[in-house]
């Protein structure tokens, strides 16, 4: 059976290293296959964070070849073997350890979101009636599988560090869900334009890029919130009847 | 559903203590006060008092070598609740899902759903025969179409027309499954075809329709196997999914046999009976999880705060440990594991009989003793060897608690499957099989009548036919 060679990082909060292993490949494999393996016959304590081996729960995120990807959905097959395989954990996110890392920040800006609102119920049983078509636009937002790919690639956090002044795409994607549901009441461009810091993203779209489950995270989610802010405390016409009203 | 209910939780300010595994129950004066685990993350121990605790783990797949579920279903619950004295009933009954992946073989296991036969998908053997009408039980024969047309009508939601019979049973079409396997008549990779792109010669817009009915199946195929499912068929053999057996419950609060201890979802027992049929584990774990919930609460209000024994929590400790102690020149943890899903798959799987489960017993007496050689390396911080080495024991409660049952249970019924017993014995359909811990720590099966079901769901269940 072939070989190749897995260029792992290993270590903590305190600093690590790449370690190589070399182990047999087969036909069908995906990344995170190749590093159990390695786990159970090399490395017993290598540690790394998975569940469902299916790409729906999120867990196997991970820097495969210096993207972001997550490990159960990366097949050798699209990989060049010829040369080792770099499997990093996020960058974006505090190290635990080897390829784990402490992504409880994330848990953390979803608490200040205001919750769901709806209005109230359109029927005396207590239910609501909504066109399936207004409906299908949030769709898409809720197939996130909350991997935080996205929040690992996009610069605000990664290089900046901005983590205390912006929340990042899951949670603009997470807002957008809320803000385009056609019974929700509650409004959050306050919160967009303030602690959540919608401002600081300028569109790069590798978020959208890096999405496994292919959301259109800028087109869909941020721009048309980007345009809500705008339209909520930059139109001129508005901030004029806003300055009159208060005169 | 499971993010609606994140999000809801979120707001309520519930405390989530994630990656954290409990250890051990413990208890005081005959009920349950508290648990006590570690964290995953920094390997620290644990404690929380609990006045009630609620079990909602789910099954024991891992102990067997194809499974649909993932890592963490070791039958934590199951040999939890037992270590600490409840009842476990039902474990000989375990579900194999008739369609898992089985190509490439890193996927194998990984559960395709019934969806695809409900939207009228189809299971051919090599020879492109639908060998499902070969084999259709008396019990269902009324029920069940005898062609292909009807089954095709049953599938588009004509009400009148009967189910097609890829719709039979779990545990019918898996072995009807494993038989054309066995007789030569699979597919080259030791499963059977499964096709849905066949009814693009019935829908005008049948790969449209396919994308929109089975979104998450289309891609997890061209992702994982490169195959699309709007072109070709599938290849699919049995996976185990799911265990209808269990800590034993009462059917009202959930509460186990063991006062202050709860259970819900797959980690318990009894409304499932022998097989439990597609959908009603979501509507199992909604109703009686809340259900289970309410109970516990109810009851913990009524308790004061137990006393937590020292002793108890420094044997956990050190027991906890000990595989530092041996050091990565004891028994590998993974190995150990490997071996017993190998011997469960083999010797206590889909189709079982007497001598192999015997096999079985004294292999997981084997087992045992490695497992208490295992040894790991490294530190305690997200140390997955060292995880393993610890689930290691319940994965061992749990299967042996499922081969004494099976051993126990001289019949075939539901998702269980003697080739010395293949029929019914209506002596047998009135009993339980239950597990429990006796004074030796050996344990004790024990052949219960079921409890008899209550005059007014009686009348429920003779006003719906």
């Amino acid at each position: 059976m072939p070989k190749a060679t897995f260029r792992i990082w290993r270590g903590d909060a305190s600093g690590g290293k790449l370690h190589d292993y070399v182990t047999e490949v087969s036909e069908g494999m995906v990344v995170l296959d190749a590093v159990h393996q390695i786990q159970a016959e090399q490395a017993n304590d290598l540690a790394v964070r998975w569940n469902c081996k299916a790409g729906k729960c999120g867990s196997c995120s991970a820097e495969i070849n210096g993207m972001p990807r997550l490990m159960c959905m990366t097949r050798l097959s699209d990989l060049p073997l010829e040369e080792p395989v770099t499997i990093e954990p996020m960058r974006s996110f505090p190290s635990l350890r080897d390829l784990v890392t402490d992504v409880s920040w994330n848990f953390g800006v979803k608490k200040t979101i205001r919750p769901f609102g709806p209005r109230p119920a359109d029927a005396p049983d207590g239910t609501w009636r909504i066109a399936e078509g207004d409906v299908d636009r949030v769709q898409e937002f809720r197939k996130c599988i909350e991997c935080f790919l996205c929040q690992d690639v996009c610069h605000v956090l990664r290089e900046h560090h901005l983590h205390e002044e912006f929340a990042g795409p899951r949670f603009f994607v997470y807002t957008a869900a809320l803000e385009m549901h056609p019974l929700d009441t509650e409004n959050r461009l306050g919160d967009l334009r303030g602690p959540q810091g919608i401002g600081y993203c300028n569109i790069t779209k590798c978020c959208t890029k890096v999405c496994p489950e292919s959301i259109t995270i800028t087109d869909n989610a941020i721009i048309p919130l980007k345009e809500r802010v705008v339209d909520e405390f930059y139109d001129p016409i508005r901030r004029l009847l806003r300055g009159l009203r208060s005169g | 559903m499971i993010r609606t209910l994140q999000d809801h939780g979120i707001h309520r300010g519930i405390d989530v203590h994630m990656e954290c595994t409990v250890l051990k129950l413990l208890t005081d004066d005959g009920r349950v006060v508290g648990a006590f685990g570690y964290d995953r993350e920094r390997g620290r121990f644990r404690l929380f008092r609990a006045r009630a605790v609620v079990l909602a783990t789910g099954g024991i797949g891992r102990a067997y070598k194809i499974t649909s579920n993932s890592w963490e279903y070791t039958g934590d619950g199951q040999a939890l609740a037992y270590d600490a004295g409840a009842d476990l009933i039902d474990m000989e009954f375990v579900q194999f899902h008739p369609t898992g992946m089985v190509w490439p073989p890193s996927v194998r296991g990984i559960l395709v759903t019934e969806g695809v036969r409900g939207e009228g998908g189809v299971l051919r053997n090599k020879d492109g025969r639908r060998f499902m009408f070969d084999d259709i039980p008396d019990l269902y024969k009324n029920q069940t179409a005898d062609n292909e047309e009807e089954g095709w009508r049953y599938t588009q939601g004509d009400r009148n027309a009967r189910r097609p019979p890829e719709l039979l049973t779990r545990d019918h079409v898996a072995r009807c499954i494993v038989r054309e396997v066995r007789e030569g008549r699979g597919s080259p990779h030791g499963g059977v075809y499964l096709d849905i792109s066949w009814i693009k010669a019935r829908l005008p817009n049948g790969e449209e329709h396919i994308k929109k009915k089975l979104p998450s199946m289309y891609h997890q195929f061209k992702e994982l196997a490169g195959i699309d499912i709007t072109r070709e068929a599938m290849e699919i053999g049995p996976t185990t999914h799911y265990i209808m057996g269990g800590i034993r419950v009462d059917g009202d609060s959930q509460m186990s046999t063991l006062p202050g201890l709860f259970a819900a979802g797959e980690c318990a027992a009894g409304l499932h009976g022998a097989n439990r049929l597609g959908g009603n584990s979501l509507s199992d774990l909604l109703v009686f999880g809340k259900r289970a919930g309410e109970h516990a609460a109810q009851f913990a209000k009524r308790q004061a705060p137990g006393k937590i024994d020292e002793a108890v929590l420094e044997a956990t400790v050190r027991a906890a440990l000990a595989p530092f102690e041996r050091g990565a020149g004891g028994e590998g943890p993974y190995k150990v594991q490997h071996d017993l899903q190998d011997m469960m798959q083999e010797l206590v799987g889909i189709v079982r009989n007497d001598a192999e489960m015997k096999r079985a017993l004294e292999g997981l007496a084997a087992l045992r003793r490695r497992t208490a050689q295992a040894g790991v390396a490294g530190n305690r911080e997200y140390n997955p060897g060292w995880h393993t080495a610890m689930d290691l024991n319940n994965l061992l409660t749990c299967s042996e608690a499922v081969t004494r049952s099976a051993l126990e249970r001289k019949e075939s019924r539901g998702g269980h499957f003697r080739e010395d017993y293949p029929s019914k014995d209506p002596a047998s359909g009135g009993l339980n099989i239950a597990c429990r811990k006796g004074p030796d720590g050996e344990m004790q099966i024990r052949r219960e009548p079921i409890p008899e079901m209550r005059a007014e769901l009686k009348g429920i269940i003779e006003e719906n036919g």
